[in-house]
């Protein structure tokens, strides 16, 4: 007998607030976390992006830890995870996932070989897990965009072999010189703040974030069941998505066969949204052939960019607060239809009831994630 | 947990100049770049695809060792779900270094996306995926060492629910001219079992 | 320009790893992507990199790459006209 699976804890650090109460507070009240950043380090002209401020950063992480020697992506991921690990016991089958495209990337920017030890992702993992003691060895998800909403998959499976009981789940990224410089060379950053699905949409805003979740076999205080799940790779391109979204439709196939529902049952989809051409059209295209055209959907890169490695969990917290709150959240951003299939685009914040709620997200190499969710009765 | 037994049906070795499939040598040059290296195992094995050659040194590794595993396996299946499982130490850190590097000099800032699409590790699972055409799950994770506990917990996981019929794991690390792939096929046939103790034998040998 | 040409030759095989490929291989009139090399959107970006780094051309608008970037003759016409290095 199949084990079932809950999220019952979550956390966010982001541009828009230090908890899941705040984040919800501003997109409640439209607020986004994308600005103009004036900041000659990480590029020579002005830009915008969604990034979380040091001094607040530091000050909280300050209330919790007077050691000095913790990367800046390591007190972001530290004070997503501390207030949901706080009260846990970490035994032998409490498992530990980490997040992240690039994690620590910004220690190549002095190069030495103590540097390039920085850079290692299993000793970010390292780091963030000692800090608060897991037994268990670190597992590092590292599979481009889709990697934050994967991370919640791979721990559910686990959870289902029996590996864990328990799977502690901290995504996060930077923004960074070596990313912006990335994403430019692609020609796929908006010079404007992104405009997920609209007409005119021209590329990303990158943002920064770390999310946390504690995914359970009990049943406990959960906050939401996650019921299905699909990871299937496009094979068509490894920097643009198949046309046809191949890999999102029989990802997503995948996750409703598994929770035995049909496409009609759905509620709500949080879907990836980077508002670039190809991307969202790609989406648009995918949905359509599931017959999903009519959910309602958004991109919450609106409110906080590109998060990259974060975005996947962190959009699935926001997510879960949907169905808490019986509130479906704007797609900031989004003015006119562009993509050349229609879609169901939130265009207000609005109430409604959200019994399944389908998350996606896309990524470089091909990649696609879908995570079917059901409010917990 | 797992009432399904399942096998380990061909491995692939590739480190120190030499291709080991199954326990045989099949490929051993005299010490030389991965570079050049990798070439004379491209043309030995009359791999005949361009693309390659625009890969990263982890792309080339990974690529080839599964290369050699699926070339027979899907010859001889008409439809195949293969999951690539695929981990390593460094991630994409060698190509992160060479990419890094030509942003560091302000003078001459040329950010080249060709080298920047390599900065993700699980860009070498895209590869293989297009090469074979395989639309199946896959995904790469980061572990200090090679984990074999996680790798059979995994993609047992994956057979069991039906998401793959068999699963392509490896092991590919890569980074500063020093490189390792250990690749393997699993799935629900086969002499020998898929366990921890003989994942570890294999690996160090 | 037959120089140039010839320059511009070597540089794609060089820059975009076209390893079976030689000079003679390539025709002036040959289309770059598509059936021709078979070259894709990396490939088109990394012309434009190469644009600006070796001729000093800015593309202000990379849609414009699709003209440019047609054959060898396009391109070379094109940076003849517009080079600054």
């Amino acid at each position: 007998m199949i084990r079932e699976v809950y999220i019952t804890e979550t956390n966010c650090i982001t541009p828009i607030g230090f908890d899941v109460a705040a984040n919800i507070k501003n997109i409640m009240g439209c607020v986004s976390g994308i600005q103009l950043q004036h900041n000659l380090q990480l590029m020579k002209t002005p830009f915008y992006a969604s990034i979380v401020n040091n001094e607040e950063l530091n000050m909280a992480f300050s209330k919790i830890s007077l050691t000095e020697n913790y990367t800046r992506l390591e007190k972001m991921m530290i004070l997503a995870l501390n207030p949901i690990v706080k009260e846990s016991k970490l035994d032998t089958k409490t498992g530990f996932i980490l997040s992240t495209t690039k994690g620590n990337i910004t220690a190549l920017e002095n190069p030495s070989s103590a540097n390039f030890k920085k850079a290692y992702l299993s000793q970010l993992a390292k780091n963030v897990a000692d800090f608060f003691g897991f037994k268990t060895e670190p597992i590092v998800v590292s599979n481009a965009c889709v990697s934050g909403i994967l991370a919640v998959s791979v721990a559910k499976r686990l959870i289902q072999s029996e590996m864990f009981d328990n799977v502690f789940i901290v995504a996060g990224d930077e923004v960074s010189e070596f990313v912006l410089s990335g994403f430019n060379s692609f020609q796929a950053m908006s010079d404007l703040p992104c405009k997920p699905y609209s007409k005119n949409r021209n590329g990303v805003t990158l943002g920064e974030a770390t999310s946390a979740v504690l995914v359970s076999s009990h049943k406990k205080n959960a906050k939401i069941k996650i019921i299905g799940d699909g990871s299937i790779n496009d094979a068509n391109h490894i920097s643009g998505p198949s046309r046809t979204g191949e890999g999102l439709f029989r990802s997503i196939e995948s996750a409703l066969a598994e929770a035995k529902i049909n496409t009609n049952q759905i509620d709500y989809i949080s879907a990836h949204g980077t508002a670039t051409s190809f991307n969202d059209e790609m989406e648009a295209i995918a949905f359509n052939r599931l017959g999903l055209e009519n959910v309602p959907v958004n991109s919450l890169k609106g409110f906080y960019g590109h998060t990259l490695g974060a975005s996947g969990l962190l959009e699935t917290v926001i997510g879960i607060q949907s169905v808490l709150e019986r509130k479906l959240f704007i797609s900031l951003g989004f003015y006119e239809i562009g993509v050349s299939q229609s879609i169901n685009i939130i265009e207000k914040n609005e109430d409604k009831n959200i019994r399944y709620f389908l998350k996606t997200a896309s990524g470089f190499g091909g990649c696609n994630t879908a995570v079917l969710f059901e409010k917990v009765k | 947990m797992s009432e399904n037994k399942t096998y380990i049906q061909s491995i692939c070795m590739i480190q120190n100049n030499e291709i080991i499939l199954d326990g045989k040598t099949i490929l051993k040059i005299e010490p030389t770049s991965f570079s050049d290296f990798s070439k004379k195992a491209y043309q030995n094995f009359d791999v005949n695809y361009p693309k390659f050659f625009k890969m990263d040194g982890l792309s080339k590794l990974a690529f080839l060792g599964s290369e050699l595993l699926l070339k027979k396996e899907i010859g001889e299946t008409k439809e195949n779900n293969i999951a690539l499982v695929f981990s390593n130490k460094s991630s994409s850190l060698d190509t992160d270094v060479k990419y890094q590097k030509s942003i560091s000099d302000k003078e001459n800032y040329f950010p080249s996306p060709a080298v920047f699409v390599y900065t993700l590790p699980n860009i070498c699972l895209g590869e293989i995926c297009i090469r074979h055409q395989l639309r199946s799950e896959n995904s790469f994770f980061i572990f200090e060492a090679f984990n074999p506990a996680f790798m059979i917990n995994y993609s047992n996981i994956l057979m069991e629910t039906k998401k793959a019929d068999k699963v392509l794991c490896g092991w590919v690390e890569y980074f500063d001219k020093e490189y390792k792939a250990f690749i393997y096929l699993v799935g629900k046939e086969g002499d020998f079992e898929h366990k921890i103790e003989t994942l570890k034998t294999e690996y160090n040998k | 320009m037959e120089a140039l040409k010839q320059e511009l030759k070597e540089k794609i095989i060089d820059i975009l790893n076209l390893e079976d490929i030689k000079i003679e291989d390539i025709n002036d009139n040959d289309p770059l992507f598509g059936d021709g090399l078979c070259l894709d959107s990396i490939d088109a970006l990394e012309l434009i990199v190469m644009l600006d780094r070796d001729y000093g051309i800015k593309l202000v608008n990379p849609k414009e790459g699709k003209a440019i970037f047609q054959s060898i003759e396009t391109m070379a016409a094109y940076i003849k006209a517009n080079r600054t290095k």
